[in-house]
């Protein structure tokens, strides 16, 4: 294992076990002396047992070897991950893993993921964890099963294991006998525990990891190929859709019952509570009968949403738990000069592309629901729960869906499909949420306010950086049946578990709120409000978008103080060399520091560690002004990525490009509509993203590989260092330092409209 | 009865006239490629081709297409024999989630159908009305450059620098 780097934050990670409850990750020996480790992230909390806590990524949870790789008698390999492809490219990325250790063709393995009828239980596919929890699994339980087959047949045939080859499953000796995989099941069990060192082959001789495997899912999906949850037929199939309240809290009242089951194709209107819907035999017949429902249907007025001219004044109110996340002191310079600024982010949506679905069956008091959700465990506890049922009578399997980006509707829509089931026994149902619905019954990410003060010396050196943040919540998974929308409008509901902050070293809010640069003195506190104005939950990369984007640009603002070039006032503050490495290849890539440019143009750099623990990024971007409208374009974009040991090189750079062009989406143009009465943004016109007018000309990637090292998770590290390159690129083009996202616009427009 | 000419196949459909054309595809003959994004006309995730233009599905009635003839992406070519955009996607890996490309693909397809050589302007302003979310658009365009002889724009996808091996276990 590669530790040199995790040896220099051992202090911080140390530190940072501050939180409320005890979070260690083992990656350095040593840590897992400790009695009960605990893993923090989205959704629960999961206690890892002492006899598994050395074992590497989601081994720790799921130690046996055979709740991974199963092998039968004829020799078929089937790969199981508890994670899910989200439209990443991990499943390929997962499968080449458990290939290169198995020395198998991954064509000749069956790979599965998450499905509580048969997978292991890795909790969450978020938060770029899937690389590193499951990737890291496979690559230790591969190796493994390989290494016990080969040596049950080194026993057969009486020679020493390592003069026996494998390639794609047949052992072969020097002799010229052979083995093949099915056949050395038979001689070895592997339902045992994984042991905390595997026989992983030498990076060096990679043939399958490190190569750009084409994605296994994109063939069928350019083609027309069944690929999704909305996809899915089944024989008897109904269709349904929803009626949702107009506003929170709204209570339903009365129907026009009667009137809907006249129409063509109506099966049935169910309702409990204030969950409604119609089933009807034709998907058309659904939406129609929908429409007509939500036109006759009257509810109570709801709660009143916040003012959103006063949201980020009334944050400071609400956020009532102050968390001090790091506070160190250490001998520094005299300070000479103070700087401080103030920055806001409005609620913004996920918008799936397609509205969130789910199919579900209830058959012989079995409730089986096929879901894009990101956590089919977490999803079938909270169905359980709801339904009044056994967790094994309900399963959760994981079919694709449309790109969530994290907590959307896809849990919300699983529970309406398995309350519809339920009243329409042996009969399948599919409900899809239409587009209003996806986007007013968001789990929005938060609002949020980041306020920062900084002291510089005589030479240009940080010397103290204080820094605060407030937000809601960013983690609203489901851990009980009442975090189900659907579950609180029951006639008897269930009552959501209350928020509470994420702990660091990964943090919610606070993702990034420590800066990887060396300050010696820091003080940094999350301000967390447990209540929620609007509903809120994950979104890519949670508070790190806007706590990168506040440390990138202030980095600027003290730079230009400082009257140091930017890129070389971070290369200052900064002593993790691999983070040294990708700010000088972005910076070289670029043409970093740039000659004069043109008229209303302007370029900026940024840089992040996701979450201090995951890839290193640093982006360099040009942008072009248009000063009558406002209108920004990300016109060009160099980015550096240090994931360590890498996959699949080509998965790794479209994550990357897609999360700059999203987060350029985000910090440029994106803002929640809402008003006291509704939310305002239920549709495209109303929520406006990125097009292809504004599509970046390039965005070129540059891959650092760390064969060896740990696999560090990508694809949401580059959200928060595009947004920081973006705000420095606009200054550079106005001269006006914009510290309220999103950026470009009317408000723009006013700052440097002449 | 509604009689329906899709990728040169003809249907007589028993169902509702003002069944907006995309449900047809989907539910009644299968075809699952065109996808319901918003309803509205306004994402382009359900983008086939009537009598030549791309046409939101999710918004046109049954009763409205008449004889003129309907293209899905699942007349371009199949998962063994993939058209040359679906090739192109496949070689670009121009997808992230994928919901929106098939839309994407049978936009772009309209446009190569009318004019085989476009301009890059033409490209873009073609392709606006579709949304993708994941951000895949620059290999979405640099799949459609490559069927339309476009130059390739300045992307470049240089290999991964390799620093020394550190060893051992992960």
């Amino acid at each position: 294992m590669s530790v040199k780097d995790e040896e220099i934050n051992e202090g911080r990670r140390r530190f940072l076990l501050s939180g409320a409850l005890v979070v260690s990750f083992s990656m350095v020996p040593g840590v897992g002396a400790m009695a009960q480790e605990v893993i923090a992230d989205e959704g629960a909390a999961v206690h890892v047992g002492k006899e598994t806590q050395a074992l590497a990524g989601s081994l720790k949870t799921n130690p046996y070897l055979d709740s991974w790789i199963r092998i039968d008698r004829a020799g078929k390999v089937t790969v199981y991950t508890g994670k899910v492809e989200l439209g990443t490219g991990v499943r390929t990325a997962l499968l080449q893993i458990a290939a290169e250790e198995l020395d198998m063709a991954p064509s000749l393995i069956t790979f599965l993921t998450a499905d509580t009828g048969a997978s292991p239980d890795e909790g969450l596919t978020a938060g770029s964890h899937t690389i590193a929890d499951s990737g890291s699994a496979l690559l230790n339980a591969s190796a493994q099963v390989r290494g016990l087959l080969v040596d049950a047949a080194a026993q057969h045939f009486g020679v020493a294991g390592s003069v026996l080859s494998a390639r794609n499953a047949v052992i072969k000796a020097p002799d010229g006998r052979s083995m093949t995989y099915g056949e050395a099941v038979g001689l070895v069990d592997l339902h045992r525990m994984a042991l905390p060192v595997s026989p992983l082959k030498n990076p060096a001789t990679f043939a399958v990891i490190g190569t750009s495997l084409p994605r296994v899912d994109i063939p069928r999906k350019v083609t027309g190929g069944v690929s999704y949850v909305q996809d899915l037929t089944m024989p008897g199939m109904l269709h349904a859709r929803v009626v949702m309240p107009p506003v929170y809290e709204a209570r339903l009242l009365q129907t026009n019952t009667p009137v809907i089951l006249k129409m063509p194709g109506v099966v049935k209107v169910v309702r409990n509570g204030s969950m409604l819907a119609v089933v009807a035999k034709g998907e058309w017949q659904a939406v129609q009968a929908q429409r007509a429902l939500a036109a006759g249907s009257q509810w109570t007025p709801g709660r009143e949403l916040p003012d959103p001219a006063t949201v980020h004044r009334d944050l400071k109110a609400i956020a009532t738990q102050h968390i001090e996340i790091a506070n160190t002191h250490a001998a520094a310079g005299a300070a000479v000069k103070t700087l401080g600024a103030k920055y806001t982010k409005r609620y913004m949506l996920h918008g799936s592309i397609g509205p969130s679905c789910a199919v579900a069956l209830f058959k012989d008091g079995a409730m089986t629901v096929w879901t894009h959700s990101q956590g089919v465990y977490p999803l079938r506890d909270g169905l359980a729960e709801m339904l009044s049922m056994p967790k094994d009578k309900v399963r959760c399997i994981h079919v694709e869906g449309s790109g969530c980006y994290g907590h959307n509707g896809a849990d919300d829509v699983a529970a309406h499909a398995a309350l519809i089931a339920r009243e329409m026994d042996g009969q399948p149902v599919r409900v899809q949420w239409m587009r209003e619905q996806e986007q007013t019954w968001d789990h929005y990410t938060p609002a949020m306010v980041t306020e920062v003060s900084a002291s510089l010396d005589a030479s240009g050196s940080i010397v103290d950086w204080n820094y605060a943040l407030w937000s809601s919540s960013h983690n609203e998974r489901i851990v009980n049946a009442g975090r189900l929308i659907p579950a609180q409008w029951l006639e008897k509901p269930f009552v959501p578990a209350p928020s509470v902050p994420m702990v660091q070293p990964e943090g919610g809010g606070d993702r990034n709120a420590i800066p990887l640069y060396a300050l010696p003195n820091l003080h940094v506190v999350n301000n967390f409000s447990p209540t929620m104005p609007l509903h809120t939950s994950a979104m890519r990369s949670l508070g790190a978008h806007m706590n990168v984007f506040t440390i990138e640009m202030f980095m600027d603002e003290l730079a230009a103080a400082a009257g140091i070039d930017p890129v070389a006032f971070r290369l200052k503050h900064m002593q993790d060399p691999r983070a040294r490495d990708v700010i000088q290849l972005a910076a070289a890539k670029f043409g970093w520091p740039r000659a004069p440019r043109k008229r209303n143009h302007g370029v900026g750099f940024a840089f992040a560690k996701y979450k201090n623990l995951m890839a290193y990024v640093a982006i360099a971007v040009e942008v072009s002004v248009v000063p009558e409208t406002g209108q920004v374009i990300l016109e060009h974009a160099e980015a550096a990525v240090d994931s360590g040991q890498i996959v699949n090189p080509d998965g790794i750079r479209n994550q990357i490009e897609g999360g700059v062009i999203q987060s350029a989406s985000w910090t440029l143009y994106e803002q929640l509509q809402f008003d006291t009465k509704r939310i305002r943004s239920f549709d495209w016109s109303s929520y406006p993203i990125l097009r292809f007018s504004a599509v970046p000309r390039s965005v070129n990637v540059h891959l650092i590989d760390q064969p060896g090292a740990p696999f560090l998770g990508a694809a949401e590290a580059s959200m928060g260092p595009t947004a920081g390159a973006l705000g420095n690129a606009l200054f550079d083009a106005t001269g006006k330092r914009l510290r309220d996202l999103p950026l470009a616009g009317e408000g723009l427009r006013k700052l440097i409209d002449v | 009865m509604i009689n329906l000419t899709v990728n040169g196949v003809q249907h007589a459909l028993d169902i509702d006239p003002s069944t907006p054309l995309l449900y047809a595809l989907r539910n009644d003959l299968q075809l699952h490629g065109a996808k319901f994004g918003c309803g509205l006309g306004q994402c382009g995730a359900c983008t086939v081709i009537v009598d030549g233009e791309a046409v939101f599905s999710c918004l046109v009635p049954v009763s409205s297409i008449g004889k003129r003839p309907v293209r899905t992406i699942e007349s371009l070519g199949t998962i063994e024999h993939p058209g040359p955009l679906q090739k192109a996607f496949i070689n670009h890996q121009a997808a992230q989630c994928g919901y929106c490309i098939a839309g994407m693909i049978m936009r772009a397809q309209a446009l190569l159908d009318r004019n085989p050589r476009p301009t890059e302007r033409e490209l873009l302003e073609h392709m606006e009305p579709n949304l993708c979310r994941c951000g895949t658009h620059t290999r979405i365009l640099a799949a459609i450059r490559e069927v339309a002889h476009l130059p390739a724009g300045d992307a470049t996808a240089p290999t991964p620098q390799r620093t020394a091996s550190q060893g051992g276990a992960q």
